[in-house]
């Protein structure tokens, strides 16, 4: 699931009422559940904006002054990040309500040159971590033998018992083979396993909604805790193996434990408490690229097709339908006025401290290593507070004097599911494509493009959007026709050594 | 083979394109993504062509012989009018993007039609590139002997030259073709079309590299000159550029005095 957590407009000529405010909800790697969601949702601390809003410029201002006025607004750098600071961590990025808003069909000079400066940066912001998490997928397929091979021939070793977990629980959730001898009846199995997977997710997430909205906090966040646990330990004691393994590198165990205990309890730390924004990405990133490569090694060849297929619609319906699970734990979080699940939603937001010009001349423009505090207030805010209260401290202690004050960046969240099966779509492409670089390269580029279009429409939407759908509508296009037409043709001519 | 072949090759390829990247990309995200929509362009392209090609061998149903290498120089030849077709296309698209920025917004400098033209000739160079040649890349890592049933010992650095310079002509072409549609100069089109034709055609004579390489880097060559001065470059500022003494680097050293 994508959303900003904060407006994030491009091209937008005016500014609604509604602010933008992220929200999350993103299943836990543990359960075979990914499936992404873009929430852009209004807030409710509107009326209290409106007030400070009023007193700066009235709605019907013209806009040269209220641009200007603006433009002072923004050099200073404060009152919204000062009330935002009281405020929750959601809270808008008023900087933009300043502008104009309500006077159609003006030239908004500031507003807009803000939005779309911050529109391009966010969709590269989003592509650099899609295209690691992929990128370290493919390598993995490419180079390591093992999550390519089928189950039945499983290395030796002692890799065998931790592998075969993975295979088990999986297996349960595909359990119709498609060793079957007639294509019908593969296609047929394939379906039903879909159908078993889907509906096991949505199990799953409508008893996530139903917890949260007997505020079993504590139970949610158990469960997130065990799941991040088992990824970043299991699956990267798995993974470790076998990539030592097709090196041929030896590792004894006390080292081998020593780098396991040490990664994973960083990742623990970084993820569900604070840490760098850095590394909490790499993390995420990580994770997402585990998760995948289980994804790719345990769901049967069709199976995984069809899952991912099945998975986009599901994730359109559950987003925006008015009774999907997906939009119903937003509206919830929307009520109670507090952010989902803040853990495994990757963030792509960053925190400036900007000094004010009259206090702090010094420190004009920094973009200098923020207030430690505040960082980790927003990175937390992000990631995954485990009590909820907490989330709305006041970031800055020394607000009163504001002499530092915090303006956080407009940032783009965008849920882990949606690295995970993008990753899936790409890493079966250079699974499956008879080592084709071709096909990979062609679902990448198509993966991107959807991601662009995804963001693009929800700049100009505005409300939660699901970012899976046509991201893996574009892949799949482009990995069948790629595998099937572009294939042969760019082989024929490579063999003839002739150019087009 | 090997490595050393490997990243040889691959920094002959690719080298110039991923300066040209680091460069002058990669720093301004909304040129990575007008790099990455161009690239999207000719892979749809190529797709396009695939299918002619697929449905022509379908329509002569496989036969081997003569009819092959006559369907396949047919769907080169109709490959290279498609992707110049695309590049139309991505011209048009792109002129409706900036229009749109610029009535939204008349103060902020969106790209200009010129540095457009270069992203995307360097987003269609770099995807045209990337899928002719890594796969023989990828083969070039493992074990074997080139050219032990007698073909030439030289094809992966061949395949690597030719692969840059398709990757500097579709710059060049890029800038030359847009510039030709914006100021209704229908001729330069023609020309970026028929030197598309003639560099493919040229690839027709493969295993005489020696003709079809020199060739190919002189029309190279040309193409550069013709689009350096349609860029708005002149000999003047181009010896000021040599000599050190251009107004940017007049400045620069000044600031940091």
């Amino acid at each position: 699931m994508i959303f900003p957590s904060r407006d994030f407009k491009v091209l937008s000529g005016f500014s609604s009422d509604l602010e933008a405010r992220g929200v999350l909800c993103s299943p836990e790697p543990g359960t075979p559940q990914g499936r992404a969601m873009l929430t852009f949702m209004a807030s409710d601390s509107e009326e209290e904006v409106c007030d400070e809003r009023t007193s700066l410029m009235s709605a019907e201002s013209p806009p040269p002054r209220c641009c200007q006025e603006a433009r002072q607004g923004l050099e200073d750098g404060e009152n919204a990040a000062q009330w935002r600071s009281q405020d929750s961590e959601e809270d808008l990025d008023d900087a933009d309500r300043y502008v104009c808003s309500g006077v159609p069909g003006q030239p908004l000079g500031l507003e807009e040159e803000l939005t779309l400066k911050y529109g391009a940066k966010h969709v590269i912001m989003l592509f650099v971590p899609v295209t690691l998490c992929m990128i370290v997928v493919v390598a993995t397929i490419k180079s390591v033998r093992f999550y390519t091979e089928k189950n039945g021939q499983l290395p030796y070793g002692a890799g065998r018992e931790q592998s075969l977990q993975p295979a088990i629980s999986l297996s349960i959730y595909t359990p119709f083979t498609e060793d079957t001898p007639s294509v019908g009846q593969r296609l047929l199995n394939s379906v039903l396993n879909t159908l078993i997977m889907i509906s096991v997710i949505v199990a799953m997430t409508i008893f996530l909604v139903v917890l949260y909205k007997y505020r079993c906090y504590k139970f949610i966040h158990g469960w997130l805790i065990m799941s991040s646990l088992m990824l970043l330990f299991l699956f990267t004691y798995i993974y470790l193996g076998e990539v030592l393994k097709t090196y041929n590198v030896a590792m004894d165990y006390p080292t081998l434990f020593l780098t396991v205990w040490n990664f994973g309890a960083v990742g623990m730390v970084c993820i569900h408490w604070k840490g760098p924004l850095v590394l909490q990405q790499a993390y995420l990133i990580m994770i997402s690229a585990l998760m995948a490569l289980v994804f790719i090694k345990y769901l049967p060849e069709w199976s995984a097709w069809v899952i991912l297929g099945a998975i986009s619609v599901y994730d359109l319906v559950a987003v925006l339908c008015p009774k999907g699970p997906l939009r119903m734990l937003v509206e919830t979080a929307q009520e109670r006025n507090e952010p989902i699940f803040p853990a495994l939603i990757y963030s792509s937001a960053m925190v400036w401290t900007v000094g004010m010009a009259k206090l702090d001349p010094s420190s004009q423009g920094a973009l200098q290593l923020p207030y430690d505090p505040e960082m980790e207030e927003d990175s937390y805010d992000s990631f995954g507070e485990p009590s909820y209260p907490e989330v709305f401290e006041p970031p800055l202690p020394g607000s009163p004097e504001g002499e530092l004050e915090e303006e956080e960046e407009r940032g783009v969240k965008l849920g882990l599911g949606d690295f995970i099966f993008y990753s899936v779509l790409v890493g079966k492409a250079a699974a499956t494509g008879s080592g084709d670089w071709n096909t990979t390269l062609a679902c990448f580029v198509a993966i991107l493009i959807g991601l662009c279009l995804t963001l693009l429409l929800l700049a100009v939407f505005k409300k939660a959007l699901p970012a899976l759908p046509i991201s893996i509508t574009f892949g799949l296009i482009f990995y069948f026709s790629t595998d099937n037409l572009v294939r042969p043709f760019m082989d024929t001519l490579a063999s003839h050594q002739l150019y087009i | 083979m090997t490595a050393a072949v490997f990243f040889g090759c691959a920094f002959i390829a690719f080298g110039p394109a991923l300066a040209l990247y680091i460069f002058t990309i990669a720093t301004e995200p909304l040129r990575v993504i007008f790099l990455i929509i161009g690239a999207f362009f000719w892979l749809v392209s190529l797709l396009f062509s695939s299918l002619f090609w697929f449905m022509a061998r379908t329509i002569t149903d496989n036969k081997d012989g003569p009819i092959q290498k006559y369907l396949l120089i047919l769907g080169v030849l109709v490959s290279v009018l498609i992707q110049e077709m695309f590049r139309f296309m991505y011209y048009k698209l792109l002129k409706k993007a900036s229009e749109g920025l610029k009535s939204i917004n008349p103060d902020e400098t969106a790209p200009s039609m010129r540095l457009l033209a270069y992203v995307s000739g360097l987003g269609f160079g770099i995807m045209s590139g990337v899928f002719a040649f890594v796969n023989t890349l990828s083969d070039s890592l493992g074990p074997g002997t080139v050219g032990i049933h007698g073909d030439s010992p030289q094809f992966f650095l061949n395949s690597a030259f030719m692969t840059l310079v398709i990757i500097l002509l579709h710059v060049f072409w890029g800038i030359i073709f847009f510039d030709g549609c914006e100021k209704k100069k229908w001729s330069a089109l023609l020309v970026v079309l028929l030197t598309h034709l003639l560099v493919s055609a040229l690839t027709f004579i493969s295993p005489h590299y020696g003709i079809n390489l020199v060739s190919t880097y002189i029309i190279m060559v040309l193409m550069g000159i013709w689009a350096f001065f349609v860029a708005g470059g002149s000999c003047r500022s181009l010896k000021f550029c040599l000599l050190c003494q251009d107004k940017d680097f007049l400045l620069f050293n000044q600031r940091s005095r």
